[in-house]
């Protein structure tokens, strides 16, 4: 076999850039097994402590169940809410459909701290500053631009023809709805849920500003856990967040290919 | 197979119906009835306005003016899920996440008929379009041809009164046209339901209609059975747009019932009278011309007599085809038995037909622009 050099510069190359995409994310897990309390890599000593810290220090798991419950409800009123505006904006077609959505995208595109100190400030006088609905609003306002991008690009492959010939067999638009447009489009729904879970499970800047003492998510735990004590406890939580991303992702490509096949 | 007969068909009546987009308008006050049980094509060209006509029976789109009725019953306000007609379209229309099974049962599903009633339909209907063996697949796995029985047998298997096809065949092959023609036709019969159906081609419209209503420019132009169509045109534009036609065009001058029109300096008899002053041509149809060598005269009661030469000869197997030029250039086509010694491109000939023969027609300005 001849060695075929452009190939292997090629080879080389995506080699290296594959390194430097995944090194970060995997320096964290030997620091996760540190005998120390201390946030060093390479790490000295081997232990399970802080993942057992983890899950025994409510600080720790609690800011889990928080971030948890969030990100579940952010989940559900931004896809909701985005999917009825994505199929609004498809409607509308228009001038007016593509200002709307301009408009909703907006949470993307400003800067999070922008946003953070305008959030802040409402909440002031709103004392919605440490509460549920707060997070869950806040978060709900970041998570619509995925929704909304997810469902729209699934709405413009659906062929609305669909729903004429629905309506010419008898069902409602109501029923037409469930029953031929929902099924069509919920691969987009589905993208567009999981991307708003994600946004607010992993959201810092905003969460910074209006967290309290008493209701903390776990991005902001870990940032203030960093500041405080660099404790190795962090590297545990990111290898299991990593872990628990890469078994959904794994499972979400086994089944998007089991779904095409059939 | 009729168990389906019970559904008589519904009476259409359009009166005064008006489309329009903006300054655009789709169709200009149109006024038809379609009988029950009937099987009615609109044909013309794209843009006629044929289309339109049928989104507004099926409620697809809105009228600007003018009322629909159907069995006496003003339907103008009834959304589209509520007035039961039955619609097939070009593009199939089938749930892409549905079996061919779930597909043909969803109008009964929308109805709230029972379980096992509902089976029993779906597997009537597909009987009927002979899909019985396929109700577990997904309509990704058929063919066109396929995909278009399964459409076919979900617009009919609630029994609607009335059905409409827009274009079913238009994206199929030839040969499984001609299939599944003859299957709608079948279909029809044992139906016994009113039948609308939308194409611009017009043998599909002869083979399958017993009256057709041709549409150009948002009106229409004439309602007839085929022959009617064929033998009889009302204007220039249903003279061409069916079957195939040659026009001579001319000054015209009225002599008591018939009317003479001077072609390329021959004096040329046709029969009835001239509407008005504006021009006037004689369409005549390929079989109803004899060529002959020049000089043999009438025979037969073929006395228009007109001289041209053989441009091109085409040989049919039972026929021949003849185009033959005119001295004012335009192309006359003659169809004829086939003989043993044709005439050889270039020659001179005439073309002799019999008066009654040739349609005198007001000259509206339309051409043969259809395909066929």
């Amino acid at each position: 076999m001849k060695l075929n050099l452009p190939k292997l510069l090629l080879g080389l190359t995506c080699l290296l850039i594959a390194i430097w995409l995944v090194a970060p994310t995997l320096v964290v897990i030997p620091m996760s097994f540190a005998g120390q309390k201390s946030l060093a890599f390479p790490p000295k000593g081997f232990s399970l402590q802080w993942y057992e810290n983890f899950f025994t220090n409510p600080q720790w798991f609690g800011s889990l169940i928080v971030s948890a419950k969030v990100a579940c409800m952010v989940a559900v009123v931004a896809t909701v809410v985005g999917t009825m505006a994505a199929i609004g904006i498809e409607r509308m077609k228009g001038r007016a459909g593509g200002l709307i959505r301009a408009v909703l995208i907006t949470p993307m595109i400003v800067p999070g701290v922008v946003l953070a100190v305008g959030i802040y400030a409402v909440y002031l006088d709103t004392q919605l500053v440490g509460t549920w609905i707060g997070y869950v609003l806040a978060h709900t306002l970041l998570a619509i631009p995925f929704v909304v991008i997810a469902v729209g690009a699934n709405l413009a492959v659906f062929d609305a023809r669909l729903e004429i010939a629905a309506a010419s067999l008898g069902a409602s638009r109501l029923s037409t709805f469930f029953s031929v447009t929902l099924p069509l489009i919920l691969p987009g729904i589905l993208s567009g849920a999981l991307f708003a879970f994600v946004t607010s499970f992993d959201e810092v800047i905003v969460s910074l500003f209006i967290t309290s003492p008493q209701l903390k998510t776990l991005p902001v735990q870990i940032f203030s856990s960093m500041t405080r004590d660099a404790d190795p406890t962090v590297a545990a939580v990111g290898s299991l967040i990593f872990l628990g991303t890469s078994v959904i992702i794994g499972l979400g490509l086994i089944f998007g290919m089991k779904g095409r096949r059939t | 197979m009729t168990l389906n007969t019970a559904s008589k068909g519904a009476a259409i009546d359009i009166r005064g119906v008006s489309k329009t987009y903006g300054s655009f308008t789709a169709l200009d006050d149109v006024s038809l009835r379609v009988e029950p049980g009937e099987f009615m094509s609109f044909l013309g060209p794209s843009g006629s306005g044929k289309t339109t006509t049928l989104n507004l029976i099926a409620g697809f789109t809105d009228l600007s003016a003018g009322e629909i009725r159907l069995d006496d019953r003003s339907i103008g306000n009834v959304p589209a899920h509520k007035r039961n007609i039955g619609v097939v379209f070009q593009h199939y229309a089938l749930f892409p996440h549905m079996s061919v099974a779930q597909n043909v049962a969803y109008p009964l599903k929308q109805r709230g008929v029972a379980k096992t009633e509902r089976a029993r339909a779906v597997d009537q209907a597909l009987q009927k379009v002979q899909l019985e063996h396929f109700s577990h697949r997904f309509p990704s796995e058929l063919s066109g041809g396929q995909q278009q029985r399964v459409a076919l047998a979900r617009a009919m298997v609630f029994t609607p009164s009335l059905l409409l096809m827009d274009e079913p065949l238009g994206a199929l092959d030839k040969k499984l046209r001609e299939v599944l023609q003859l299957e709608i036709r079948r279909i029809h019969r044992e139906l016994g339901s009113t039948f609308v159906y939308v194409t611009h081609d017009q043998e599909e419209a002869l083979v399958l209609s017993d009256r057709i209503a041709v549409f150009n420019k948002g009106r229409i132009e004439q309602v007839g059975s085929g022959h009617q169509l064929y033998t009889r045109p009302e204007t220039l534009f249903v003279g061409q747009f069916i079957g195939e036609s040659s026009v001579l065009r001319g000054n015209h001058l009225t002599n008591g019932s018939d009317t003479a029109l001077t072609v390329a300096g021959t004096t040329l008899i046709a029969p009835g009278q001239a509407q008005g002053d504006g021009a006037h041509v004689i369409l005549l149809r390929p079989e109803n011309l004899t060529v002959q060598p020049t000089g043999t005269g009438a025979r037969d009661g073929a006395t228009n007599i007109i001289n041209g030469t053989v441009r091109e000869m085409l040989y049919l197997g039972a026929a021949m085809k003849y185009e033959v030029t005119l001295a004012d250039g335009s192309h006359v086509i003659a169809r004829t038995p086939t003989q043993d010694e044709p005439f050889a491109i270039g020659s001179a000939v005439e073309l002799a037909w019999n008066p009654k023969d040739g349609t005198l027609l007001a000259d509206d300005g339309s051409t043969a622009g259809h395909e066929g």
